[in-house]
């Protein structure tokens, strides 16, 4: 039986564009074939990972488990619309000067999720920030550079030009006093 | 801009002025580093947060189709029949692959080419691949995929170690040691009986690791472009291109210089990615075969079943101490399930012993080992290789030493600690070792001396090491050239470009490879391009995988590119008419060190080189030094250098549940020399993440049903959901110390650390919550109810551990290879290595003998010694 198709208008990243996609196929699938937009990443196309995490009017949502075909109407935020232009969301620099990006893979996910905490919380603690992006796996990093990454780029967007701690790029100080160099 | 963006931020920013003044009346080599040993931004950081980082299912051709392959539904069994009548009446199919098609066998490992593409007769797994079809669109290929008719004649299922053991007929495959027992392996360093004799106690341990898997979050994909000169192009998630070329020429039966294989950036990698993977090779198959590209993207349920992860090994050691904790004699068993094929197995069998002698004196050592086939997905290396299950062994048996002998578990290990520069009993050459400095950190950072064995009830520190290899010394074929070139390409711009094979799966090689290159010549990283992982225009590298690619691709950048200094070096000196070694280079500028204003950009300096030499280009190339062993086995172990880690941790027990935290760990490890230290970090971050995710919570294990009911074998959890790994609140707070001890043998005597740091984690764990209830648990991963049980067992008074049944599989070993040691006058090779049994087949062993007689093999020694490294 040949697909049933949808055409719909998606509002992404500010943008309208109308789409002709089965009428079946996620928001992951019609942002990555059909809108060209394969920054959102796909890691279980099952809910688990938070991997193909997008902002819909402004909330983290898993766009394995939306269909495009309800999205209309709707604002869609991928992260190729993090960047403002040419110049890098505090979010993005913050990651990049911190290898909070190792693979990449997870990131595209990861920066929308921290976009909408920071939406809601400008000074988020720790905790906070684990508990908005627990849904979120990270296989290479071990999470601490990610929750640092949101600190900065927190105080950055706050006008704090503070930098993480030294220890945060170079390793905590030996404890026998001074880095053995 | 990267590295300024993170000074500009007030972090450590290397003061301008400093770099430019050279110090007077001195050399080059006395200048301070302008970028190694500071943080700055990876090279693909900006690509990786905007989402421009093209992985292999972002990759899009015109007119390409989609492939999904079918795959095995029983674990064991014979083909009876394809019947791809009812799929191929579908809408949009365009075509089918199957198993007659690409009859030649491939594999990692020469030793073990043991796959088909497609399966030719008999199925060995549940998620072998059978047939392959295509389609306009991945759900036509999908409906289609699954309508494809498949009859087995099913054979029984060999499900563990013991089966295999136990039943030697039918074979999963017609080669290997015995019956189901892909490789049995028996050496003794040493005079072993006289070591025991030595010993005033003598221990005996029986642990279990259970196997894991890498779990990346890209799954693997790759998309084939037949080209319009008839050749193919395979880009693909892999950390092994050079290898998967080799693999799709032989299966293909294409001549190499016909296939062209582009490794994407890995999202993700732990060794998942480093076999040539039955998919990479039917999507070629497929492209050729209907001439328009073919992608396949495999779902996350087969990522599990493809695995190539970490073994299933049961371990026995027995080792005698003397009073004061030295090591006299050690006797390791290991039993590993390889799962249905052999991939690396043959050598993560040795890695179970290899480097159990690199970090504490082992005089006298034996190691057995067998490696069983079973109908489970195939195992392979997943970071550590083959070394994190009898490291987490050795470390949990000298803590129980330690506390038979009353000595500090910290004592035990720094009073032992192998010297620098020592040949092992199974002649492993070690070089640097920081693992003293290692373990005094993590030993101060965590209070250790005032609260080992003093923290209240359920509070507990455990502490751990470990060592790993930087490259492997030999490479996984037998050859003469070298294991890493690169390969540069200078012109008018200023523009350096980078050639070379190696392989970016997220630790930052990209950055360590462009970091080097910018370090000689002066010059900022965005002066250099890279182009990487491409076996048409890249000079090869062996890929991604056994920590090779710091140390080897950062030799032969270091080679290639102080080719081109001393190049440019030469006609500028000329130029300024000062001797070329008082040319520096620094600040993207080349100047005589002792009036530094006189000089120029290094634009002008490359047009000044160009004038004279004509287009300019240089290469390097890094070739391991030669390992001291001769015995059958020897190649398996040996590095040009070994990194070393110390890790502490600290634990919370609920007695009553057996469930605990870890609530800190202390990390220290030995990188010799950061190249970039905001890298390092993430590699101890990522390794102690991956760790606890060992210890703790992973497991590849599969589901059973009595034989006289069903003969399936299935993942008993192939979801990210159900398959346990740690989340953001799963992760404690760590402290990191960066110890460099630099290695001779190192670019600037960096060392790697993308695995070590994971090694000490678990066993760490397990030492932790033995000082905070008194209880062993002497399996990974420790879950609650074990934890529970041993505490149990404490109660009734009988032995507090929880594990494997004490023994090992009767299985007879023979006479094991013997070796005399260096401190027995030995001279590497094995004493009865005649009498040894000949390998049946294609041996990489008897081509090195090949290899070593015509002394092709010195000749590349000298001239890789020439060249600088």
């Amino acid at each position: 039986m040949p697909d049933q198709m949808l055409t719909a208008t998606l509002r992404v990243n500010g943008e309208d564009r109308t789409v002709v996609f089965p009428s079946h196929h996620t928001l992951l699938e019609v942002l990555r074939e059909e809108l060209t937009l394969p920054g959102t990443k796909h890691g279980c196309e099952l809910g688990e990972c938070g991997t193909c995490t997008v902002l819909v009017d402004g909330d983290p949502v898993l766009s394995c488990l939306v269909l495009a075909g309800e999205m209309e109407g709707h604002e869609i935020e991928t992260v190729e619309g993090l960047q403002i232009n040419n110049e890098l969301h505090p979010l993005q620099e913050a990651f990049a000067d911190l290898g909070a990006a190792q693979c990449g893979y997870c990131t595209p996910g990861i920066l929308m999720a921290a976009k909408a905490l920071l939406r809601d919380e400008a000074d988020p603690s720790k905790e906070q920030i684990c508990d908005a992006l627990a849904g979120n796996l990270c296989r290479c990093t071990g999470y601490h550079k990610i929750i640092q990454g949101v600190q900065w780029a927190a105080s950055k967007m706050r006008g704090d030009a503070t930098a993480p701690p030294r220890e945060v790029f170079y390793g905590d100080p030996l404890p026998n006093g001074g880095r053995d160099e | 801009m990267s590295n300024r963006d993170i000074h500009r931020a007030g972090v450590d920013a290397p003061s301008k002025t400093d770099k430019q003044s050279g110090v007077p009346g001195k050399t080059r080599e006395d200048q301070p580093f302008n970028l190694i040993g500071k943080p700055f931004r990876r090279v693909d950081g900006r690509a990786k947060v905007t989402g421009q980082t093209r992985f292999a299912d972002d990759l899009t051709f015109p007119r390409m189709v989609h492939m999904r392959i079918r795959r095995s539904t029983v674990p064991h069994a014979l083909i009876k029949s394809i019947d791809t009548s009812k799929a191929a009446g579908m809408p949009g199919v365009l075509g089918f692959v199957t198993g007659e098609e690409m009859p030649n066998t491939f594999g990692i490992l020469p030793v073990s080419h043991d796959e088909h593409a497609l399966c030719m007769d008999k199925v060995r797994f549940v998620g072998d691949p059978v047939v392959a079809v295509a389609a306009l669109t991945e759900d036509q290929a999908y409906a289609a995929c699954a309508a494809i008719e498949v009859e087995y004649e099913v054979l029984e299922t060999i499900a563990s170690v013991d089966e295999a053991v136990a039943v030697p007929e039918p074979r999963i495959h017609d080669y290997g040691d015995e019956g189901n027992l892909h490789k049995k392996v028996s050496m003794e360093f040493g005079d072993l009986d006289g070591g025991f004799e030595d010993a005033d106690v003598i221990m005996e341990d029986t642990c279990y690791f259970e196997g894991n898997t890498h779990l990346p979050m890209e799954q693997h994909a790759t998309v084939a472009v037949p080209e319009d000169d008839g050749r193919i192009t395979v880009c693909s998630s892999t950390q092994t291109p050079h290898y998967l070329h080799r693999s799709l020429s032989k299966v293909l039966e294409l001549p190499a210089s016909r296939v062209r294989v582009i490794a994407t950036p890995n999202g993700g990698g732990f060794g998942g990615k480093s076999d040539p993977f039955n998919h990479e090779i039917v999507a070629a198959k497929m492209a050729l075969k209907l001439g328009r590209p073919v992608k396949i993207a495999l779902t996350r349920e087969e990522v599990f079943y493809c695995h190539r992860g970490r073994h299933p090994v049961h371990m026995h050691m027995r080792t005698g101490f003397k009073k004061d904790g030295s090591m006299t004699a050690q006797h390791l068993q290991t039993a590993l399930d390889g799962g249905s094929y052999g991939s690396y197995g043959v050598a993560s069998t040795y890695y179970t012993g290899a480097l159990q002698t690199v970090t504490y004196k082992l005089p006298r050592y034996r190691f057995d080992s067998i490696r069983a086939f079973t109908n489970k997905p195939p195992c392979g290396p997943k970071r550590g290789h083959g070394t994190p299950q009898p490291r987490f062994g050795l470390e949990v048996h000298l803590d129980k030493a330690a506390h038979q002998l009353g000595i500090d578990p910290a004592d035990i290990r720094l009073q032992n600690l192998v010297e620098p520069g020592t040949v092992t009993a199974n002649y492993l050459k070690v070089g640097s070792i920081g693992l003293g400095k290692c373990i005094e950190a993590v030993v101060e950072g965590s209070g250790w001396r005032e609260r080992y064995g003093k923290l209240p009830e359920g509070r507990g520190l455990g502490l751990a090491c470990g060592s790993y290899l930087c490259g492997a010394g030999l490479p996984i074929y037998w050859n003469h050239m070298p294991q890493s070139g690169v390969q540069l390409q200078l012109d008018r711009s200023g523009c350096v470009a980078v050639f070379c094979g190696e392989t970016e799966i997220g630790q930052g090689s990209d950055s360590v490879l462009a970091a080097v290159v910018a370090e000689i010549l002066g010059i900022d990283l965005q002066d250099i391009r890279l182009c990487v992982g491409d076996t048409d225009l890249t000079p090869v590298d062996l890929g991604s995988y056994s920590s090779r690619v710091t140390l080897m691709v950062g030799n032969a950048a270091r080679q290639a590119a102080e080719r081109a200094r001393d190049l440019i070096a030469k006609h500028v000196a000329e130029k300024l008419e000062i001797p070329a070694r008082q040319i520096h280079f620094a600040d993207r500028r080349v100047f005589d060190l002792e009036n530094p204003d006189n000089g120029m950009t290094f634009a002008e300096a490359v047009v000044v080189a160009e004038s004279k030499d004509g287009t300019l280009g240089t290469t390097g190339s890094y070739i391991p030094p030669r390992s001291p062993g001769r015995y059958r086995g020897s190649g398996v172990g040996p590095s040009p250098a070994y990194s070393y880690t110390a890790v502490v941790v600290e634990v919370e027990v609920d007695p009553t549940t057996g469930i605990y935290d870890v609530v800190h760990v202390w990390c220290a490890h030995d990188v010799g020399k950061c190249i970039n230290p905001a890298l390092v970090m993430g590699q101890i971050e990522g390794s102690i993440y991956m760790g606890l995710g060992e210890a703790m919570m992973e497991e590849q294990v599969f589901r059973r049903l009595p034989k006289k009911r069903s003969p399936a074998l299935v993942h008993r959890h192939p979801s990210l959901l159900e398959y346990k790994s740690p989340t953001f609140n799963d992760m404690p707070p760590v402290t990191s110390y960066i110890i460099e001890d630099p290695d001779p043998n190192g670019p600037f005597g960096a060392k790697e650390v993308g695995q070590g740091p994971l090694l000490p984690v678990m066993p760490a764990v397990a030492n932790a919550i033995f000082d905070a209830v008194g209880a062993r648990v002497d399996q990974i991963p420790i879950a609650p109810h074990m934890v529970r049980a041993a505490l149990d067992a404490k109660e009734k008074g009988k032995e507090p551990r929880f594990g494997p049944k004490p023994g090992f599989p009767d299985v007879d070993f023979g006479a094991p290879l013997k070796v005399l040691t260096p401190d027995e006058g030995g001279d590497g090779k094995a004493e009865n290595q005649d009498e040894a049994k000949v390998r049946k087949g294609t041996g990489t062993m008897t081509e090195r003998k090949d290899a070593l007689k015509d002394g092709a093999w010195k000749e590349s020694q000298r001239e890789n010694k020439k060249g600088g490294n």
